[in-house]
């Protein structure tokens, strides 16, 4: 666990996160972390028990997929916002 | 037609319209006005929406003419460039989404449609959320209306500066960590986050999911619960929301009349201005019949980093989806990877940028059990001690925040303004409600004061409790 980020961790996270960040930006990050890193790493100073009480007055929720009709209008407007179509369908670049 | 949009508030606008001193009309045209009079210079709305004005307007009208208005029929509103709306750019003051339309409309707004308020357009706030102070914007800075060399808070920046120069009778913002609550403070104004669930996210790019609420930013407490009121409820959209029957019923409230104050977690406050704001909100609050007591919360200061590791991890696995792919801003590289690397790189400024580098490192192997998970952990802890520490008490007190608005630019580096959330962030961790309420002002420079916030928070699932303190405050703290 390293508290010091260097402009090279950076930009290996950068990768993860699929952003390119240019040289000096990803120094400008590199440099601002030290500061966040130390006060990130105060969960790091207290303990946890083994029984950790749960607020049970959260569940999770879940319900069964439906099937709701979704009218044409709806699609064209999300159409509309790709930045590449033919007919309705997205076009990409090749994946594979 | 002159109206007096300064001292206006929802019921008396409401009044005056069933009395038909003015017309729906009338009154948008008075804030249209103010808005193409400081726009320029304060940079607070991003798009008018002129073209849905007419039959909005009409609408509305009609209703009045009709008797089956309510107190939001006609009532203009501004709306955080967050929050989806049908046709419109909503661009979270970000360049990836700046030709971006949205096919649907946020439930919040479909809410307020029902009662035909009449949304004016979208107002600035700090890119895709990420910001307390309004810099943050790839559409420029946001101006703190009471001192344009100050800045008005964030992340809805506009939201709040809306309000508070009259360029809107009410405004819907979003809180994170805070950003309702500061924004307000930093404005002179009334700003809530609700209990986690009150208010359905469904239309509201996602941030921090497990955080995130959509709120009002206004003048007076009462709007703030008409408001707040109108745009609550459960939503088959978002199904982390939870019933809000009996939300507000303060004749209904039994008040204890006692205070917890975390006296050594408020102490950290340097600015001792702040304190004393702090201490003589308190004693008014004494002469008002509260018993306000010391108490020891110190784990309190565990919320700040537990926030910004839970908060980052969502917002970098949401911003994901940002990606040129179906929508938004695509720059073109030499493969479909390549496309995601620029158009992220290009299209996100560099606080969303440096908060998407820290929530992929907290979740990354060899991080996540001792940051991600650890944080979840605590966060758990955190909400038994404050229910465990509520016995017997109706409200917890800090101020707002730890100083007032500073000027554009101060804030040298990311720490210093992630430090400001010391005092918002305990609500959004614990996911009880928090309302911010203007507590008087301080000197910040010779012959300049600018505004603070006294902070009330209350059990989870107990707004009726926070505003019945909030109106006790208020009604005393002049006296």
């Amino acid at each position: 666990m390293s508290k010091n980020i260097t402009r090279k961790d950076v930009e290996d996270i950068a990768q993860l996160a699929r952003i390119e960040l240019q040289e000096d930006e990803a120094a400008a990050i590199a440099d601002s972390f030290g500061p966040i890193m130390e006060m990130i790493e105060k969960v790091n100073s207290v303990e946890v028990g083994e029984e950790v009480q749960r607020d049970f007055t959260l569940k999770n929720i879940v319900r069964e997929d439906e099937v709701r009709d979704n009218s044409s209008e709806d699609r064209k407007e999300i159409v509309a916002n790709f930045p590449d179509k033919k007919d309705n369908y997205l076009k990409t670049k090749k994946v594979l | 037609m002159q109206i007096d949009i300064k001292n206006l508030d929802i019921r008396t606008a409401h009044a005056d319209l069933m009395a038909k001193k003015y017309r729906v009309r009338d009154l948008v045209d008075a804030y249209l006005k103010n808005i193409e009079e400081k726009n320029e210079e304060l940079n607070v709305y991003l798009s008018i929406f002129s073209d849905t004005f007419e039959h909005k307007v009409e609408s509305a009208q009609a209703k009045i003419d009709d008797g089956t208005a309510t107190l939001l029929t006609g009532i203009p509103y501004a709306v955080k460039s967050i929050i989806s709306i049908k046709g419109k750019n909503t661009s979270s003051a970000s360049k990836i989404l700046e030709n971006y339309t949205s096919p649907y409309t946020a439930t919040v707004i479909s809410k307020l449609d029902e009662h035909e308020a009449i949304a004016l357009g979208y107002v600035n706030m700090d890119e895709l959320a990420c910001g307390a102070s309004g810099e943050n914007s790839a559409f420029g800075n946001t101006k703190n209306p009471l001192d344009t060399t100050r800045v008005p808070g964030g992340s809805s920046s506009g939201s709040a500066a809306a309000v508070a120069a009259d360029m809107a009778l009410f405004s819907l913002g979003t809180d994170t960590g805070g950003s309702i609550r500061q924004p307000a403070a930093f404005c002179g104004l009334v700003g809530v986050k609700p209990t986690y669930g009150r208010v359905s996210r469904r239309g509201s790019a996602a941030m921090g999911t497990s955080f995130d609420q959509i709120s009002p930013i206004t003048r007076t407490l009462e709007d703030s619960k008409i408001v707040l009121e109108a745009i609550s409820g459960q939503d088959d959209f978002d199904m982390n929301t939870i019933d809000t029957t009996n939300l507000f019923s303060p004749e209904s409230v039994d008040l204890k009349k006692r205070l917890a104050i975390p006296r050594s977690f408020v102490n950290q406050v340097k600015d001792q201005k702040v304190l004393d704001n702090f201490n003589q909100a308190l004693e008014k609050l004494r002469q008002g019949g509260y018993e306000v007591v010391d108490i020891d919360f110190d784990d309190l200061s565990l919320a700040l980093p537990v926030y910004y590791i839970l908060m980052s991890a969502e917002l970098s696995t949401n911003v994901s989806r940002l990606d040129g792919m179906r929508y938004g801003k695509k720059v073109e590289g030499e493969n479909v990877i390549e496309d995601y690397f620029k158009t992220r790189g290009e299209g996100l400024g560099e606080e969303i940028k440096r908060r998407i580098i820290l929530g992929t490192y907290v979740l990354s192997a060899g991080y996540e059990d001792q940051y991600y998970n650890k944080a979840g952990i605590l966060r758990e802890q955190l909400r038994t001690e404050f229910r465990n520490k509520m016995e017997g008490f109706d409200a917890m007190l800090f101020p707002t925040t730890p100083t007032p608005a500073c000027k554009i630019g101060d804030n040298e580096s990311p720490i210093d303004m992630y430090l400001g959330d010391i005092f918002t962030v305990s609500s959004s961790v614990i996911s009880n409600p928090a309302i911010s309420v203007p507590s008087g002002e301080v000197e910040v420079e010779e012959g300049r004061t600018m505004p603070l916030g006294l902070q009330i928070l209350a059990k989870s699932g107990d707004e009726k409790t926070m505003y019945a303190v909030a109106r006790d405050f208020l009604n005393v703290k002049n006296t």
